[in-house]
């Protein structure tokens, strides 16, 4: 039964999917392939397609596999199979969480992990900056790339000094979809 | 009252879910700029420790988030609400993309278009990581983790190496740890390196 398999499929991508989109990856690889809902280009293929819409890589995907397969109950029993498991989990710690952060263990471990997962969100952010406009597999430079990321860091950074508030993400999207279609267009 | 609330995180969500492109750390700088500086519902260091809970947690980071500042504005129902919310914009731009375009990214404009949202996406977790930094305790052990973590992590990118974020967290977790055991309250200065 398809709406099962569906179910339980993206019920373990939920559980087992540590550290956000790029971790869940090869998890999701291996039940989409292995239950042969998509071959494994369509994979590829929607994974760029869920990383440039809106939304969680992981719901993104679950929504489109779970539709291909099952039609609008499909998508609707993936991508809720896929959200449950961290749902009840934030929710359980939630009832636990005060007491649990006043421990001074716990807290030991978090002034840990707080610095540290900065550095990787800096990491990451510096990383597809870079990538975009140098090709590390191919060794070239992207000069669109490059005009773009120039416009938007100047208006993202200089914004807040100029116009005293500072630029929402939203509008720095719009911005960046219509310098792309201008760039990239020419 | 109460009503109100949960239609302001019903919305609230669903504008984050609609322009959060790029996933998990992007959506963590979006949560941040909405939830902490505009609508002051949870603190920085509380984002902070939801970022953390979130990270090492299982799921979607985005959904951790919302559920997390659903429940803390109204309970039960809100992290309901906040978590339906954010899904509901990307469950319907998905499912009508596999409806009814085959090769949505074969559109020149819309390629075109996100290229330079891809762009963006890079700016606004970098932007995310700044704020973060300047609000950072300026103290030796958690810069140290901190550049040490991102030059890890900027190498394991670069070398695309089969080592994921969470060990890496298990190993700060771990210093950090050890450090307060056998040094006690991080109160003095100096001397914590590695």
């Amino acid at each position: 039964m398809i709406y099962l398999d569906l179910f339980l499929g993206f019920l373990r991508v939920g559980c087992f999917a540590f550290g956000g989109a790029y971790g869940a990856i090869p998890l999701i690889r291996d039940v989409v392939l292995s239950y042969g809902w998509l071959t494994d280009e369509t994979l590829t293929y929607m994974i760029a397609v869920s990383e440039s819409t809106p939304g969680p890589i992981m719901v993104n995907l679950a929504t489109y596999v779970g539709s291909s397969q099952g039609g609008l109950l499909g998508a609707i029993i993936a991508t809720l199979a896929v959200v449950l498991p961290s749902f009840f989990v934030i929710l359980l710690l939630m009832v636990a969480l005060k007491t649990l952060l006043k421990n001074k263990y716990v807290q030991a471990i978090l002034r840990g992990l707080k610095p540290c997962i900065i550095g990787i969100i800096l990491a990451t952010g510096v990383y597809m900056t870079v990538n975009h406009v140098v090709s590390l597999e191919s060794a070239t430079v992207s000069i669109q790339a490059a005009i773009i990321t120039a416009i938007l860091a100047v208006v993202m950074f200089c914004s807040k000094p100029i116009l005293k508030k500072k630029m929402s993400p939203i509008m720095l999207i719009m911005v960046s979809a219509a310098l792309g279609i201008v760039v990239y267009g020419i | 009252m109460r009503k109100n609330i949960l239609l302001d995180l019903l919305l609230t969500f669903m504008k984050i879910g609609f322009f959060t492109f790029g996933g998990g750390y992007a959506m963590i700088s979006m949560i941040e700029n909405t939830c902490v500086e505009k609508k002051k519902w949870i603190s920085h260091d509380d984002m902070m420790n939801v970022t953390v809970i979130a990270e090492s947690t299982p799921g979607p980071i985005a959904i951790n988030c919302a559920t997390f500042v659903g429940y803390q504005q109204a309970g039960f129902s809100g992290s309901l609400i906040a978590t339906l919310g954010i899904i509901l914009p990307s469950f319907a731009v998905i499912f009508l993309i596999s409806m009814f375009l085959d090769n949505f990214l074969e559109i020149t404009v819309i390629a075109n278009a996100f290229k330079g949202i891809k762009i963006a996406v890079g700016i606004l977790i970098l932007d995310a990581a700044i704020t973060m930094i300047k609000k950072m305790h300026k103290k030796v052990l958690p810069r140290a983790i901190m550049v040490c973590s991102f030059a890890a992590m900027l190498l394991i990118n670069i070398f695309s190496l089969n080592f994921s974020s969470i060990s890496l967290m298990l190993i700060a977790a771990a210093v950090s740890l050890t450090i307060f055991v056998v040094k006690g309250a991080p109160e003095q200065k100096g001397g914590a390196g590695k």
